[in-house]
């Protein structure tokens, strides 16, 4: 077994500097990597490029990286519900890249296994489309769309054993599976992390290959963006 | 007389049939799952990565981890599973998902659908739908037939930046359910008091009207 537990954030974001391209998993808040991003806020690297669904809320989240001005540029999804995004972003202050949500999943799916680019027909007719290939499969028109390349991927599971074998829960899933291995070194931050051996082979989401640290959160704060309740 | 939301939903309702994965967007579209029939058996898909969404939970029994597309918390029903996002918008382009229910900010004759940026204004960016309008097969939209200013959001040519291109089936609005066809919007049903007259005003695109239009039944 290679084992792939470091003791601290501290050690698990050694190298990270500035400038450099960092994938977060999450959706919205849900599945980020708590403990990383508060660890990235006091290292206080700037310049980064940062590729996530999501830029957080104004307190929480990737957005206390932009309250710091920690990032140049966020490649998202979706990034309403946080002010300070919006107007560094209509300001000029942030670089901002919006790609469709399946097409951000692929293309760091596209870097974890190997696949320089690919077609979808997410975008095509749009300014999304703009300057790529399109080309024709089956009458449908598609673009083609290239691979991330990223120093870091930062994602966060629920358990993790010291092999890097991750287990995650409910929707917190999301874009974590698909950021594993997709970058240069990949740090996985976990609720539990077991000793190898302790995760039943079974149950693994994802083979502790794609993993080169993981270490156990201080704490999860696990904020919830929209609480919805129905009455008894 | 117009109708609200609700009825917006209920109407759309009507169009989620047995067997169907159902992907709903957020706004309107979100109130249709509380209306489909009882005795069907559907599953609703967020693409954030879940199939077989529930109803909200009850107050003290939030799950930060189990969320929809809206950030919502949510429960799931017997027989959901979770999945990551890549997984999840295979679904979607896989045309593995029968419907898909969403709002918009204007739709053209051609189906051509714009929901995601007001340039200088407004960017909240285009989330998932540019995936599902490009490849579900089926595409239901619910929106009001005017903006705020009044003005028509059912138009020749969309003016702002497309989600996607040629793909909308259908529009349900306050006033009207509107079929695009290949020769344009035809009028299908009216809201119930509304008159012809009022949605070709309130309409900025033509319309092909055949013969008598019913009323919309809302239950």
């Amino acid at each position: 077994m290679i084992n792939k537990k470091v003791p601290t954030v501290q050690e698990a974001l050694n190298g990270v500097e500035n400038g450099m391209t960092i994938m977060l998993g999450g959706f919205g808040l849900c599945g980020i990597p708590e403990n990383s991003i508060a660890e990235l806020v006091k290292k206080g690297n700037d310049n980064l490029t940062c590729i996530s669904n999501n830029a957080g809320v104004d307190d929480f989240g990737l957005g206390l990286l932009l309250h710091k001005k920690q990032i140049k540029k966020m490649i998202s999804s979706y990034v309403g519900e946080n002010a300070e995004f919006e107007r560094q972003m209509l300001s000029g202050e942030l670089e901002v890249e919006l790609i469709p949500q399946g097409t951000l999943a692929e293309r760091c799916r596209a870097a974890q296994a190997g696949i320089p680019a690919f077609f979808t027909p997410a975008g095509f007719g749009t300014e999304v489309a703009v300057g790529k290939e399109t080309r024709e499969f089956n009458g449908k028109m598609h673009i083609m769309e290239h691979a991330f390349k990223a120093d870091f991927a930062i994602v966060k599971a629920w358990k993790g054993d010291t092999a890097g074998n991750l287990i995650f829960k409910g929707t917190a899933r999301n874009f974590n599976p698909c950021m594993a291995g997709a970058a240069k070194i990949t740090v996985a931050e976990v609720e539990e992390l077991v000793e190898a051996g302790s995760l039943d082979p079974n149950q693994i989401h994802i083979p502790g290959i794609f993993v080169q640290r993981i270490f156990q959160g201080e704490k999860y704060e696990k904020r919830i963006e929209q609480r919805t309740v129905r009455q008894k | 007389m117009a109708l609200d939301k609700n009825d917006i939903a209920k109407r759309i309702a009507k169009e989620v049939k047995n067997n169907y994965f159902v992907n709903l967007g957020i706004g309107i579209p979100t109130l249709v799952a509380n209306y489909v029939r009882k005795d069907i058996s559907v599953e609703f898909q967020s693409e954030n990565g879940v199939l077989g969404m529930g109803p909200f939970p009850f107050e003290g029994e939030e799950d930060a981890d189990v969320i929809n597309a809206g950030k919502q918390t949510i429960t799931t029903l017997a027989g959901a599973s979770f999945f990551d996002s890549g997984m999840s918008f295979g679904m979607i382009r896989g045309q593995h998902v029968d419907l898909t229910i969403l709002g918009a900010m204007e739709v053209s004759e051609n189906g051509d659908i714009a929901n995601w940026k007001i340039p200088g204004k407004m960017v909240k960016g285009m989330g998932g739908a540019m995936d599902l309008v490009a490849s579900a097969d089926n595409i239901i939209v619910a929106m009001m037939h005017v903006n705020k200013a009044g003005e028509s959001k059912i138009l020749k040519k969309c003016t702002l930046p497309l989600t996607g291109v040629g793909c909308v089936k259908k529009v349900v609005t306050e006033l009207a359910v509107l079929e695009i066809t290949p020769k344009g919007f035809k009028l299908l049903e009216r809201a119930p008091g509304v008159s012809v007259e009022h949605i070709i005003a309130a309409t900025e695109a033509d319309l092909i009207i055949e013969g008598e239009i019913p009323e919309m039944v809302i239950e």
